[in-house]
């Protein structure tokens, strides 16, 4: 027998469940579990400086290591502090368990100090959500939070826990602790699908792989890849999606969508067969939905039923992890070289080629992207903040492997970048981490600098600076007669010296002789570096489908 | 410039189905149901819970117009940990016109 507070048992079961590192911040409802951590010799706990700069740091370490990862928040503040990186993992499909403290259970309803519904404010963002009523309930919440964030479609899971339930002891016997959680056994696969969609890929003359996160998350890269050769099919990457197939194989189209390649593109507009796996039609992928691929029949594999037929019909549908399914599918699919579609494929590409003016210039937007990629290998991580420097990396970085790109897709947060970036290093200290990022975005999660300081780890942030709003600058340039309101900054911080300020080196590109050279020392050195370039802010970013237009109404590029 | 990004809803139909939802009981779940409904702009015309046998499950009608989006709403409905499962029924069930007496 022993006896324990919640707050010991939650310990107790983060350390059974493997969890090595936390990010958070304590307050008053959370503190009764700090103390408890406190006692751990195997968690570490990191130290953020915004909630929000926690949760993306779980994020970071969870999009490298595909394991559900924790974050940890007081009540009040530092709870809704947390709802954009919590909306964030849900969009992205990021597994992550998120503890809360919460006023105690008799004050709940009396609009206490730092008192507010996170169960309720989480409903529409996480996969589920828990308020943890007693000790005694810990031992199935915890093991089933992990359980569902892992299972299936990848998301967040909350756990509210008032302050009484942690101080409550339970007593216990050793045996009673629950086994660490492991994710349900995948739904049985429907082989009629999988025939019919063996058979339709083997009928199609110019079919085309769609390949989403969901490839990534399940590990399932080298069995795309395999497909796309025995089949002879191109292949496309949607954002979440990069990194599934290398992007210089030779039947990678690159990314599709709103800043994919027009040759890209086109390559869909006349496919007869689309096979999409683990991705969700989305609309900056797909643009306006009732003209995209119109002559194309779709195959769906998705191991969430609510994707399929939610955006655009199936002619297959087949719900299933995608491991799964394509290992079922690679047998009854004909080896075939497919070399009359592979040509026209080619023969497009080099007409409508992906352009990057200035790609030998490293004071230019491509120039830099390319730079960093030439001085690093595919061991790196590359995470990007969100806005033109993220659609630039995403068009110019060459991605090799699944799980190098970390980026905010669906929600599409600035901000996301810097503390992710950090998160993965956490995950992977072996690594060198870079952080694209733009100055818009930095400024939204800059006090994790001190984090970065703190733990002196591996990331390099590779500011390209316009001073400027720059997504928006070109939307009111293209799409609203060039009235730009609130686009441009009138100050601008020396982002040298706040980093300076913070004890994170800087270089600044601007004054460097060399900027390859000066790029390349910083980005081989080791720790932390904030890496500044000034950029041109009349660079756009191309080719760019117009919001609501078909896919092949692009303009620019 | 293009503004519109999707195309437009099509009006829910005139037939009604009832769907017949069994859950868990336990705070929260009301919330979750009725949240779903609410963020993806899809009405709940009548609603109906209690608790069945032991008080370990509930048991929730829904009366809901049918459009073409009822799959997707069902299919998102067994998403939900707390759904154990739903049945759809046509508007031929009898449960909300039984309880028409006590609106009247």
């Amino acid at each position: 027998m022993m006896q324990m507070t919640g707050a010991q048992l939650m310990v107790r079961l983060l350390e059974r469940q493997g969890v090595r590192t936390i990010a958070g911040i304590p307050g008053g409802a959370i503190l009764p579990f700090y103390d408890a951590l406190s006692g751990s010799d195997q968690i570490r706990h990191v130290l953020a400086r915004h909630e929000q700069g926690a949760g993306f740091m779980a994020q970071g370490m969870a999009r490298v290591s595909g394991v559900p990862q924790v974050c940890i928040a007081s009540s009040g503040p530092g709870a809704t502090n947390l709802v954009t990186a919590i909306a964030d993992a849900c969009l992205d499909s990021i597994p992550m368990v998120v503890i809360t403290g919460q006023v105690p259970q008799a004050m709940i309803g009396t609009d206490a100090f730092q008192e507010v519904d996170i169960y309720g404010i989480t409903v529409p963002i996480t996969k589920h959500n828990f308020l943890v009523r007693s000790a005694q309930e810990l031992l199935g919440v915890m093991p089933d939070a992990f359980r569902i964030a892992m299972s299936g479609r990848p998301g967040p899971v909350l756990i509210d826990v008032p302050k009484d339930v942690q101080n409550q002891l339970i007593t216990i016997e050793e045996g009673e602790l629950p086994a660490p959680a492991v994710a349900d056994s995948t739904p049985p696969l429907d082989m009629a699908a999988i025939e019919s969609a063996a058979q339709m890929i083997n009928a199609a003359e110019q079919p085309v792989l769609y390949l989403g996160g969901g490839v990534v998350a399940s590990g399932a890269a080298p069995l795309a890849v395999q497909l796309a050769e025995q089949a002879g099919l191109p292949a496309t990457m949607t954002l979440m999606g990069l990194g599934a197939m290398p992007i210089d194989h030779r039947l990678s189209i690159g990314m599709l969508g709103m800043h994919g390649a027009r040759y890209t593109n086109f390559v869909l507009e006349e496919s007869d067969l689309l096979i999409v796996v683990g991705a969700r039609f989305d609309d900056r992928a797909i643009g306006r939905a009732s003209q995209f691929c119109p002559n194309a029949k779709i195959v769906h594999i998705d191991i969430d039923a609510s994707e399929l037929h939610k955006i655009k019909s199936a002619h297959v549908a087949i719900h299933a992890n995608v491991k799964c399914a394509l290992e079922a599918l690679l047998p009854r699919v004909q080896a075939k070289p497919r070399e009359r579609w592979l040509a026209q494929v080619d023969s497009l590409r080099s007409r409508f080629p992906m352009q990057f003016p200035g790609q030998d210039d490293p004071r230019s937007h491509y120039g830099l992207i390319h730079a960093v990629a030439s001085a690093l290998d595919d061991e790196a991580i590359i995470a990007t903040d969100v806005g033109q420097h993220q659609m630039w990396v995403a068009q110019a970085y060459p991605f090799r492997r699944p799980r190098q790109w970390l980026t905010s897709g669906g929600l599409g947060t600035m901000g996301f970048g810097l503390p992710t970036a950090i998160g993965a290093a956490l995950a992977e200290p072996d690594r060198t981490v870079v952080c694209f990022t733009g100055d818009g975005s930095f400024k939204m999660n800059i006090q994790e600098l001190a984090t970065l300081a703190e733990e002196g780890l591996n990331v390099k942030i590779v500011l390209m600076n316009n001073n400027a709003l720059g997504l928006v600058y070109q939307q009111q340039t293209l799409f609203y007669g060039k009235r730009l309101f609130a686009s441009k900054y009138r100050t601008e911080p020396d982002f040298v010296k706040i980093a300076e300020g913070f004890g994170v080196p800087a270089v600044d590109l601007d004054k460097a002789d060399d900027p390859r050279a000066a790029l390349a020392e910083a980005l081989h050195s080791p720790g932390p570096c904030l890496i500044h370039a000034t950029i041109d802010r009349e660079q756009f970013v191309y080719p760019m489908v117009p919001p609501g237009a078909a896919n092949t109404e692009m303009i620019g590029g | 410039m293009i503004e519109q990004v999707a195309d437009p809803l099509p009006q829910a139909g005139i037939a009604k189905v009832v769907l017949e939802l069994d859950v868990n009981n336990h705070p929260g779940v009301m919330s979750h149901i009725c949240n779903l409904f609410a963020r993806r702009a899809f009405n709940v015309e009548g609603i109906l819970c209690m608790p069945v046998s032991d008080g370990k499950r509930s048991r929730i009608w829904l009366l809901v117009f049918e459009d073409h989006r009822l799959e997707q709403m069902i299919r998102q409905l067994e998403k939900l940990e707390d759904v154990l499962n739903v049945r759809r029924h046509g508007a031929e069930h009898e449960v909300f016109e039984r309880l028409e007496g006590f609106f009247h």
